[in-house]
């Protein structure tokens, strides 16, 4: 009796709260979406458009064409910069990781009461700007610089030591210090996640403090470890800056490239076709790390 | 007669203690958590560590485990001496609250973790580990993750984990208190048949009185970092030596009084006995205080007539709550009887209201 005097009312409440809750997601979920359609989605294609097209005359004409990705693997510059590019940002990413890796295992097993002071000493520097990082670079790295004076007064060397600054070594340096972080926090946070009892019963079954890393700790880390592989390896591929302040012509990268055909050379599609090989070895990375970020998740 | 049954651990004294905890302390910055504790395991015993939340009990085990060092004192296995050893090179192994299996190895992998990392040879460690699932009636979930697993599944993985070492010591901290009770009692009994079976010794820690009566051979009773008591479930129930003991263990009367001129005197009640004059405190079980319907008693008995002012059925009792006058209520076990009202007489034997000290 109570059940079927009931029966209507529940559901006259849902369907109105199904077409409130609808109305709502509405709502809610326009403006990002527009966002990502606007800001996203619509330079993705223009770029992708671009790839196609070619210049003449110095105007930029709406010509179909592979042309732009045929110069790519004709000319050797293009792969031979690209390769550097990718070497630089391995360089960075393992960089990052051999500092990141131990100082987020220090942190998050053998810091103490230290723990919080220690934590925001690593993040301090990400409030610091870029720009102010690459120039105390340039700085302490210059043939005036802080090294080379203290090399000198130490009568190690007599004269500056160039290769210090405009080289490839330098920007893999400056971008190893910015992007530590960003490795040192991913790391960080899944070693926090491991709870501490397994690490104790690893030691319990007859472990060694070091057994008990490559067993336990490591595979369980392994997330945030590919996470922060992959923030550093990305963020330096598309990195400009870094070699622009101290790379000099050797430490040219590729986005340095880019950067010219869309400014000084006026190659828009050039550019943009770099630009789509870019994005599609970002892209496959980034497919991979989440395949590989599965297969090492035990939830 | 029933000394036949109780598990007696005669042992003891003859054969030297598998385990020495000797005057062992710990303390955590200004608290203290362990005062002195001395504590001798036999080998082959169930022993628990029994307390309540705070009482210094799953300290004390991660003492033997490694998991801490402790302040003050030693602890010997087997006339070695184990608290300078790392939690690695003792032979110990621990069975987790939470069970702490490794999430990213099987179950089959979880069991092995120990025999791998101790190098045992390949075709050892797969027929140990084959045995160690068999054991605990897991096989057919030799290659599920611990994720896939119920927590009593979870349970008998952990329990195998820590066997197939084949520890001198197994020691179990609160492995049950997960678990809701219909499956604790049936883990209780399982655990019970495995150590009679394996013969390991198991230290068990429990916050659970019910369950340490049910398992132990010893109860170490814990209270604020000191033993209280340790003897067997019988022995710390019949005779328990504090009151917190007393009231600990099951439920009891805590009777405060003195004894003047051989006489103890605790509210109406009172009762010769041979000592000398001092304020006084029994444990009086209630299930030893009877009804005397025909109002005569024995020598050794003491009759007291009190008004029921509650009755609580429990089935196969009944729990009585009785005034003896002047606003002193005892508690009473008897054998259900249906409802009982107003006045009756009551007696008890004087031989079992305990002395106990504060």
């Amino acid at each position: 009796m109570i059940s079927s005097s009931l029966s209507p009312m529940p559901s006259a409440s849902q369907t109105d709260f199904a077409m409130y809750s609808r109305a709502y997601k509405t709502i809610v979920s326009t403006p990002p979406l527009l966002w990502v359609a606007l800001f996203l989605l619509l330079p993705y294609a223009l770029m992708f458009a671009h790839s196609f097209w070619a210049v003449q005359d110095g105007v930029i004409v709406h010509h179909w064409s592979l042309s732009n990705y045929q110069k790519l693997l004709t000319n050797s510059l293009y792969a031979d910069v690209l390769f550097r590019t990718m070497r630089i940002a391995a360089s960075v990413m393992l960089c990052s990781l051999l500092l990141g890796y131990p100082l987020a295992y220090c942190l998050s097993f053998h810091s103490g009461q230290r723990k919080e002071l220690l934590y925001q000493l690593v993040i301090v520097p990400l409030w610091v700007s870029y720009l102010v990082r690459g120039y105390a670079w340039k700085t302490i790295l210059g043939s005036e610089g802080v090294l080379n004076g203290f090399l000198q007064y130490a009568h190690i060397t007599h004269e500056p030591v160039s290769f210090l600054l405009y080289s490839p070594f330098a920007v893999v340096l400056m971008l190893t210090h910015i992007y530590t972080p960003f490795v040192f926090l991913p790391i960080y946070a899944s070693l926090e996640h491991i709870p501490r009892p397994l690490v104790e019963a690893s030691q319990d079954l007859g472990a060694s403090p070091a057994s008990t890393f490559f067993r336990v700790i490591l595979p369980l880390s392994m997330p945030g470890l590919l996470a922060g592989a992959t923030f550093a390896f990305v963020l330096s591929l598309g990195d400009f800056l870094a070699p622009l302040l101290v790379g000099g012509s050797s430490g040219t990268m590729i986005a340095n490239i880019v950067q010219t055909l869309f400014g000084a050379t006026y190659d828009w599609p050039l550019g943009a076709a770099i630009s789509v090989c870019i994005l599609l070895i970002t892209l496959s990375l980034l497919f991979l790390t989440e395949r590989l970020e599965k297969r090492w998740s035990f939830k | 007669m029933s000394s036949v049954a109780i598990p007696q651990p005669a042992s003891v004294d003859t054969n030297p203690p598998l385990l020495e905890v000797r005057g062992v302390a710990k303390r955590f910055a200004s608290r203290e958590v362990l005062k002195n504790i001395s504590l001798n395991i036999a080998s082959g015993e169930f022993l628990t560590l029994l307390g309540e939340s705070g009482s210094g009990k799953t300290t004390l085990l991660r003492l033997i485990a490694g998991f801490e060092q402790p302040t003050a004192g030693e602890i010997w296995m087997s006339g070695e001496r184990l608290d300078t050893l790392p939690p690695y090179k003792r032979r110990v192994n621990t069975v987790f609250q939470n069970y702490a299996l490794f999430p990213h190895l099987n179950v089959r992998d979880n069991i092995a973790y120990g025999l791998r990392v101790q190098g045992a040879p390949k075709n050892e460690i797969s027929g140990r580990v084959d045995d160690a699932l068999n054991m605990v009636k897991m096989a057919e979930f030799a290659t599920a993750r611990p994720s896939r697993l119920s927590g009593g599944q979870q349970q008998r993985v952990a329990l195998a984990r820590a066997l197939v070492n084949r520890p001198q010591l197994l020691l179990l901290d609160e492995p049950l208190s997960a678990l809701d009770a219909n499956l604790r009692k049936q883990m209780q009994s399982e655990l019970k048949a495995l150590q009679r079976e394996i013969g390991i010794t198991f230290l068990f820690v429990t916050h659970d009185q019910e369950e340490a009566m049910a398992l132990s051979d010893r109860i170490a009773l814990l209270k604020d970092g000191a033993l209280e008591q340790v003897a067997s479930p019988r022995e710390i129930y019949a005779h328990p030596a504090t009151a917190y003991a007393a009231q600990f263990i099951g439920q009891t009367n805590l009777l405060r009084g003195e004894i003047r001129r051989s006489i103890a005197t605790c509210g109406v009640l009172r009762w010769p006995l041979e000592e000398a004059d001092t304020p006084a405190l029994f444990s009086l079980r209630p299930e030893t205080i009877r009804l005397c319907p025909d109002g005569k008693r024995q020598t050794n008995e003491v009759k007291f007539r009190a008004t029921i002012r509650q009755q609580i059925y429990g089935g196969a009792s009944e729990l009585l709550e009785v005034d003896c006058g002047a606003g002193q209520l005892l508690r009473v076990r008897l054998p259900a009887s249906g409802p009982l009202a107003d006045e009756h007489d009551f007696v008890f034997s004087i031989a079992d209201a305990i002395r106990v000290t504060n």
